[in-house]
């Protein structure tokens, strides 16, 4: 007996049988095809709307209502064309970019670079937990027991998971943010006028709403959320067949992100600044003010949609500043390692959970401080950051066709410009408060 | 010992002690010597750079050449594909270390001095990826030399012997020029050499596999993650991916193709010969995740009333994969499935004996609509090592190995 007449007779039966397995497996690969990609871009881009940035927005609607709302156009379109250079940048050469721009620039100035990362995202995860403090206090939960088991459950889950069951949890996370919609429409507020103020600008010349414009900028567009996102494609195999799909994930992220902005500026815009509660803090204050002009709900909502940012910030900061470092430096990273195989990795990570969650156990942290740092560092690591990452997507040797076009180069330039100056203000006016009703010194 | 951090930015003087540039490179070629510097470049600011062949250094100390002719017996550089440049190929670049089985990025290459008349050769070593060489990088310039030989005593040191650094380059045209064969990857378990090739990008995971030869190629795509299988046969010419592919057993060739695009693995079939490709897409038919998709078309069976030697002979004539060979399917005379004998059974059996009285009770084998649940469960039940699977005449029509199964578990998990 031999092979063919095997191989006949399976034939056979193939024929009986024909095809059932086939024509599922067929759909179902298109249905995966997008599935598969979607993930990095609308996690970075909603890991954005972070504590940091919630306060802000918060702040945004309180002091001046719709007012700022028709920055959100342009800044949907800054925030996608510099991610994009990133998802690129991953998907078509299959590295980090802090293993590129190591590569590319050599040793040193990737140290320093990955040096200040260290500081600012330690900072924004100290940040994060301040979020955890904040939103907790209004569930009456006292932020001795919250931030704790916050720390943990963030150090738990990445952990114990693989990447894709981590991703899904995150994926969750985003659906989320859905709270501040819900919250929004609690709020009752005037759509038609809501509408108007989006799409019409209206420029102010005073101190204050040019401080409050720079510091939405500032906290939309933060550095760190390049190196997670690159990596994250990378992470994913993301290849460049896909590349259609991973620019669709960033183009949804980054719209979901705005969205969700628009919906916290117009719901505190049409309570808190209406009756003339203006001068908030941060957005645990704001979730408290909430609560006697649209309702317990609209209070608790905007609360649990800050947690969720928070502990969903928590989680990906540490996870992804250690990886930058790790990759940068040519240590072993990664979850899929060894705490023996990787120890600089996972200390590193416990290490900026541990100290981010204490600093915030300090009695009488200065909460609202810590915030306002961590965005100043946020504004001064930026720029450079961005320009690493132009010069590398105009490198038509790493990059061959997909190297930055001409108009993307313009836009991402008068970008990049921008924020430098935005940013510039901002450390500028953290550095010297301004004397007017400023926002970003304690009132 | 030197190291290249040291000498790179170092000052250049000629034999009558006249300052000719800075050191901006050191360039080994790979096709005459694997590790002696054999060119120096000497930048000169805005004038043309210079290089210094080997022979025309005469002493070298951190930082610090002097070569042992004038200026104007240099040459002026121009660019040269066979040359391995240390700062620009290996420093802050990945490479594959094929003792330790990892990818791993280059901090510092140390040097060693050879004197002979006159000259000084200097050798590659060895490739420094810990600390040491990090500080070295970091602290270069600005610390004095002294405080950073002192504190890198104080560092764990992390070399990889030069023999076993295995550069990565995706070109395919300078990796001949360089002389990069891949011989150690060939030789590497093919488990490791994926775990290695998930570590890089897309364009050097293709160039190791299209250095490889087709059987250590085929080996490695079929352990390596199915999203790079696909992305690499993808990017290759039907031709090519054939000639791989066909290497495969036929349930891993079926399982690649089957995340290809139809039109792709339409393409790739048609390649390859004809026995081969009709197991292929016999096996395609099946669902993945049932009996069906698991199982393997090729697997040795007997009529049951065959002797030992009968059977010990067959198999030795045979092209038989003896790695995985662990049991024999019995058929009958209407070649209908009477069992299963195991392989060391068959060792140690007299060899006039007959399979029939070999045979491993009970009796156990699936259908190909079998889900994997199933599956698992009679693995998991009967301890078995493999298993076969019979059409609805109860002939066997695959088998379904123990390691398959273990695979999908791990996947599932």
């Amino acid at each position: 007996m031999n092979r063919t007449s095997i191989t006949e007779r399976t034939e056979a039966w193939r024929e009986r049988v024909s095809g059932w397995g086939k024509r599922t497996r067929m759909t179902r690969r298109r249905l995966l095809l997008f599935l598969a990609v979607i993930g990095p871009g609308v996690i970075t881009s909603n890991v954005d709307n972070d504590a940091g940035g919630i306060s802000v927005y918060s702040q945004a609607g309180a002091q001046f209502g719709y007012m700022l709302l028709w920055s959100i156009i342009p800044m949907t379109i800054a925030l996608y064309v510099t991610e994009e250079m990133c998802a690129r940048m991953g998907v078509i050469t299959g590295k980090g970019l802090s293993d590129l721009i190591r590569e590319e620039f050599g040793f040193r100035p990737t140290f320093f670079l990955i040096l200040a990362g260290l500081v600012v995202d330690m900072g924004n995860v100290a940040a994060e937990f301040a979020g955890v403090a904040a939103s907790s206090q209004i569930f009456h939960v006292s932020k001795y027991i919250s931030v704790p088991i916050a720390a943990i459950v963030v150090w738990v889950l990445v952990l114990r998971g693989t990447y894709r069951q981590v991703e899904k949890v995150f994926l969750v996370a985003c659906v989320f943010y859905a709270a501040y919609v819900f919250s929004a429409f609690l709020a009752h507020p005037n759509w038609l006028q809501a509408a108007k103020y989006t799409v019409i600008p209206s420029m102010h010349l005073n101190a204050g709403y040019l401080l409050m414009l720079t510091a939405l900028v500032g906290t939309t567009i933060a550095p760190w959320q390049f190196f997670y996102m690159q990596a994250a494609f990378v992470e994913k195999r993301v290849g460049k067949k896909q590349y259609p799909q991973a620019r669709a994930d960033v183009m949804i992220g980054s719209i979901s992100c705005m969205v969700v902005v628009f919906f916290i500026i117009v719901c505190t815009g049409a309570t808190l600044y209406v009756h003339g509660h203006r001068n908030i803090v941060d957005a645990g204050e704001a979730a408290q003010a909430l609560v006697p002009l649209a309702g317990r709900w609209a209070g608790l909502l905007f609360a649990f949609g800050l947690l969720n940012a928070s502990l969903f910030a928590a989680s990906i900061l540490p996870l992804s500043t250690a990886h930058v470092i790790c990759e940068g430096m040519g240590f072993e990273a990664g979850i899929d390692h060894k705490f023996q195989e990787a120890p600089i990795f996972y200390g590193l990570y416990t290490g900026m959970i541990v100290v981010g969650a204490a600093v915030i156990l300090i009695p009488n942290a200065p909460l609202e401080k810590i915030l306002i740092l961590s965005q100043v560092a946020n504004g001064i690591w930026l720029p450079i950051v961005l320009v690493f990452m132009l010069l590398l997507a105009n490198r038509r040797d790493l990059m061959g066709e997909f190297v930055n076009s001409h108009t993307f180069n313009v836009v991402a330039w008068v970008t990049t410009v921008a924020m430098i100056a935005l940013t510039l203000i901002l450390v500028y006016t953290a550095i010297f408060p301004v004397p007017m009703p400023a926002i970003l010194s304690s009132p | 010992m030197l190291h290249a951090t040291e000498l790179l930015g170092g000052e250049a003087y000629d034999s009558a002690g006249n300052f000719v540039g800075r050191v901006t490179e050191l360039f080994l070629e790979p096709a005459d010597q694997p590790n002696r510097v054999a060119r120096v470049l000497l930048g000169r600011g805005r004038y043309l750079p210079l290089v210094a062949r080997h022979d025309h250094i005469g002493f070298v100390a951190p930082g610090v050449i002097k070569l042992n002719v004038e200026e104007k017996a240099l040459d002026y550089y121009g660019p040269n594909e066979s040359w391995l440049a240390v700062g620009k190929d290996l420093l802050d670049q990945q490479i594959i270390d094929t003792s330790g089985r990892k990818v791993v990025r280059v901090n510092d290459i140390d040097l060693e001095e050879q004197r002979t008349d006159g000259t000084v050769e200097l050798r590659v070593t060895q490739v420094d990826v810990g600390l040491t060489g990090a500080a070295r990088r970091l602290l270069q310039g600005l610390a004095s030399p002294g405080l950073i030989r002192r504190l890198q005593h104080k560092l764990p040191t992390r070399v990889i012997r030069w023999e076993f650094v295995n550069l990565i380059e995706p070109d395919p045209l300078r990796r001949v020029k360089l002389r990069i064969t891949n011989q150690q990857l060939a030789r590497m378990h093919p488990a490791d050499l994926a775990d290695i090739m998930e570590e890089l990008s897309t364009a050097e995971r293709q160039g190791i596999i299209a250095s490889l030869d087709e059987e250590t190629a085929a080996e490695a795509l079929a352990e390596l993650d199915k999203r790079f299988t696909k992305e690499i046969v993808e990017t290759m010419t039907p031709e090519k991916a054939a000639d791989i592919i066909e290497e495969m057993d036929p349930d891993q060739a079926a399982d690649v193709l089957a995340d290809l695009a139809p039109e792709t693995s339409q393409e790739v079939l048609e390649e390859m010969p004809g026995n081969e490709a009709r197991d292929v897409r016999a096996l395609l038919q099946f669902e993945g995740d049932t009996a069906g998709g698991m199982m393997n078309t090729e697997f040795v069976y007997v009529g049951e009333t065959a002797r030992r030697d009968e059977v010990v002979n067959w198999i030795r004539s045979r092209d038989v994969n003896l790695e995985s060979l662990d049991s024999v399917f019995l058929v009958n005379g209407e070649a209908r499935f009477a069992g299963v004998v195991a392989v060391g059974r068959l060792l140690l059996a007299d060899p006039e004996q007959q399979m029939v009285e070999l045979k491993s009770d009970p009796l156990v084998s699936v259908r190909p609509d079998a889900n994997e649940k199933e599956v698992f469960d009679l693995f998991d039940k009967y301890n078995l090592r493999s298993l076969s699977v019979l059409d609805e005449n109860s002939r066997p029509i695959g088998s379904i190995a123990v390691d398959d199964v273990i695979t999908r578990m791990h996947q599932e998990r």
